[in-house]
């Protein structure tokens, strides 16, 4: 276990469909998480980016285009890229220049400007690039994964597609309640089923939209957290963010096939579960001790999959979990109180940092009408396509 | 678009694979330059035609039009093609490929078996690119 970080401030830019460049959604969601720290942008020694590609050039470099927009100030800048990881990365380079005495105080920003439609691999001729190849050659698109593994749910576990329609039905019932969230309505299991099918058997409410949006944290070290009058602050216990181990035998994103299992037996947990262990081995806490979590819902079957891989109940019984409604407000342990990506929409660099926004506001009970009483400690759980865990977990 | 990843015609069409004399695992797409296992010291990678049947591990289709790079053509009406998942028993390797034309996710089950055969993927007057489908055994179309 290491030391903690506190969490100062949180802050997000609404999601939507703007139209507007991603600097504006980032510095709004900044300018917000400084004034819940009660921090000076001039005092942050240093400014961790989560990149987008989306946003042309100075997406790559997006700690120094935030720094500029901030007005320069001479803070040590980073920027990070690991696609829908990237903001779990950004707060684990934050988290490790504040551990290591670099930096007392860090800023965190993601946001981006989703296109329309289908995400797509950049423009070009490039067969070496594995993201190229499964829209070249197959029309792969994210959703045809989605549609993969919920099939295989059904196959295996017996899930139906009215359990799906469920986890639309109650991410969309706590987004409504969420100032933040893209889409502010609820929907019902019969308009889930009355949409269109886009990858069978899901259908365009069961996957989640892309959307445009910002978020941001200010994290400190302890010290820096008691010096401002912040003696319980919200902590930050965990920062995983693991690669999968060979032989990786669950075909993913963007991967045309799996290892071949055939020299080396495959590992005892799925990439997704080996996420989820290290978090919880580094925080010291178990499924147990959860008050919520807040899970990548890039579909709602992939929901389901983050129970069983996140511990919350045994490999198969996700649907029954949520059937039961120990994932809904009220229930044991709350999934996506926050609306999840089905009310959200991917922003991707800002996603993961959402998460933790979202973390920090039910930790301090400030989350208003979807607030989880008493609640304690959460997780975040996150996967970024190439290879990238992510998952946090938050105390208080 | 790529080229060695497959070979052969009629019931001699395979897909190819790269094998390390080291460790004896196999890659697909084919992995020229190392060895991925992390054990492994690395060995020569020698190519390997992969079985040509397996079982279905899992299915869907597009019934949206794919972006570019997907080449289509605008001015057809889109025909959704099923994508399979197929898990070959010797390699122990899952390899998503497109069914043959005309088959459906309304004709696939998990664990059905499924054979390789050779492709058409996108066709101009010049030239023509072939690929692999994934087409259910005893299905001759």
């Amino acid at each position: 276990m290491t030391d903690d970080v506190a969490v100062l401030g949180a802050g997000m830019h609404p999601w939507g469909k703007w139209g507007r460049g991603f600097v504006e959604y980032g510095v709004a969601a900044a300018r917000a998480a400084l004034a819940d720290a009660g921090v000076d942008w001039r005092e942050v020694g240093s400014i961790v980016g989560a990149d987008t590609v989306r946003g042309g050039y100075p997406g790559y470099v997006a700690g120094a285009t935030f720094a500029k927009a901030l007005g320069w100030q001479g803070a040590r800048v980073t920027s990070v890229y690991a696609a829908c990881a990237s903001g779990a990365q950004a707060v684990s380079a934050a988290r490790a220049q504040i551990l290591s005495g670099l930096a007392d105080v860090v800023l965190v920003v993601g946001a981006d400007s989703a296109p329309k439609g289908f995400f797509r691999p950049a423009g070009g001729d490039r067969p070496d690039d594995p993201d190229w190849l499964r829209f070249r050659v197959l029309g792969a698109t994210n959703p045809t994964y989605f549609g993969l593994y919920a099939r295989r749910r059904m196959a295996v576990h017996g899930d139906t597609v009215e359990d799906f329609a469920q986890v639309k039905v109650k991410n969309a019932a706590s987004g409504a309640l969420n100032p933040n969230a893209r889409y502010r309505k609820r929907v019902t299991a019969e308009e889930v089923a009355a949409s269109a099918v886009v990858a069978d058997p899901l259908r365009l409410l069961d996957i989640c939209a892309t959307s445009d949006g910002g978020a941001a944290l200010v994290l400190s070290s302890m010290e820096f957290a008691r010096r401002r009058g912040a003696p319980d602050p919200v902590r930050i216990r965990a920062v995983s963010t693991v690669s999968p181990r060979y032989p990786r035998t669950v075909l993913d994103l963007p991967d045309i096939a799996t290892d071949s299992a055939v020299a080396v037996e495959p590992p005892a947990e799925t990439f997704r579960t080996s996420i989820a262990r290290v978090a919880y081995e580094e925080a010291g806490v178990g499924p147990e001790d959860l008050s919520l979590a807040e899970v990548y819902d890039l579909s709602t079957a992939l929901e389901l999959q983050w129970y069983e891989d996140l511990g919350l109940c045994s490999e198969g019984e996700a649907a029954k979990l949520l059937r039961e409604g120990a994932t809904a407000p009220g229930g044991r342990i709350p999934v996506n109180v926050s609306g999840g990506l089905a009310s959200f929409g991917e922003a991707v660099p800002a996603q993961a940092i959402a998460q933790v926004c979202e973390l920090t506001w039910q930790l301090r009970g400030d989350a208003g009408d979807r607030q989880v009483p008493g609640a304690r400690v959460g997780i975040t759980a996150n996967q970024g396509l190439f290879g990238h865990g992510s998952s946090v977990i938050a105390v208080r | 678009m790529v080229s060695g990843w497959f070979a052969g015609d009629g019931n001699d069409f395979r897909l190819l694979g790269t094998r390390c004399s080291a460790c004896a695992s196999v890659f697909f797409p084919r992995e020229d330059a190392h060895c991925r296992n992390p054990g492994c010291p690395g060995g020569e990678l020698a190519e390997v035609a992969l079985s040509g049947r397996g079982r279905v591990w899992s299915y869907t289709d597009s019934r949206y039009r794919p972006p570019s790079p997907y080449v289509t053509d605008p001015e057809l009406s889109w025909e959704p093609r099923a994508l399979i998942a197929v898990e070959l028993a010797a390699e122990r390797i899952v390899v998503l490929g497109q069914s043959v034309p005309g088959v459906t996710v309304a004709d696939l089950t998990v664990g059905m078996e499924v054979e390789v055969v050779p492709g058409v993927l996108n066709e101009d007057a010049g030239t023509t690119w072939t690929t692999w489908h994934w087409r259910p055994t005893g299905v001759t179309a």
